[in-house]
């Protein structure tokens, strides 16, 4: 499933163009990677959630040439998926 | 940000209402839940991928009890997060 896929489903379901439902579904995403972008968790519920987490800098490891690194601090985004989904996918 | 917020902010943006907003929010939502459970690949470009990974059963033991448990077989969505919105989170 794609984006274009995605598209499709809610022309289908809404009766807008294509075009009116595609501008709508980008819409939805560029609020979604705003919203993450600033930090601030995205709760769907039914689905899951989209939540950012801070990481410290840290020792590691060049697996490669066993060198030591410095893992630098950064910003990671995790999904946690809902009980529903699971149990969904496992009917 | 909760599902109810996500409508809002996407009507006020796309300028349709409320009520489209939220039929095209579940459908999203609802098409992307089908199609993991149907073992899809998901790709939405610029925000991330969702793939389903399959665990097998096993034979494990209760630590604290020792006794020996069947554990069934699984399946879980895992998320990717695109490299758009991955720089744009750690930015």
């Amino acid at each position: 499933m794609t984006k274009v896929d995605i598209i499709s489903t809610v022309y289908e379901k809404v009766g807008f163009s294509k075009k009116e439902a595609m501008r709508v579904v980008e819409t939805i995403f560029d609020i979604m990677k705003e919203t993450l972008e600033r930090g601030e968790k995205i709760k769907i519920s039914g689905f899951g959630n989209f939540v950012v987490r801070k990481k410290r800098n840290r020792r590691g490891r060049n697996p490669q040439t066993g060198g030591d690194i410095e893992i630098s601090a950064r910003k990671i985004m995790t999904f946690k998926p809902s009980q529903v989904l699971k149990n969904e996918l496992n009917r | 940000m909760n599902k109810a917020e996500l409508v809002l902010r996407v009507a006020e943006r796309a300028n349709v209402t409320q009520k489209v907003a939220k039929v095209i929010v579940d459908t999203i939502f609802e098409g992307m839940r089908d199609s993991l459970a149907k073992g899809e690949r998901i790709e939405i470009r610029g925000f991330g991928s969702f793939v389903v990974k399959n665990y097998e059963g096993y034979r494990g033991r209760n630590p604290k009890t020792g006794a020996l448990v069947d554990v069934s077989g699984k399946r879980l969505p895992f998320f990717k997060v695109g490299k758009e919105l991955k720089e744009r989170v750690n930015s």
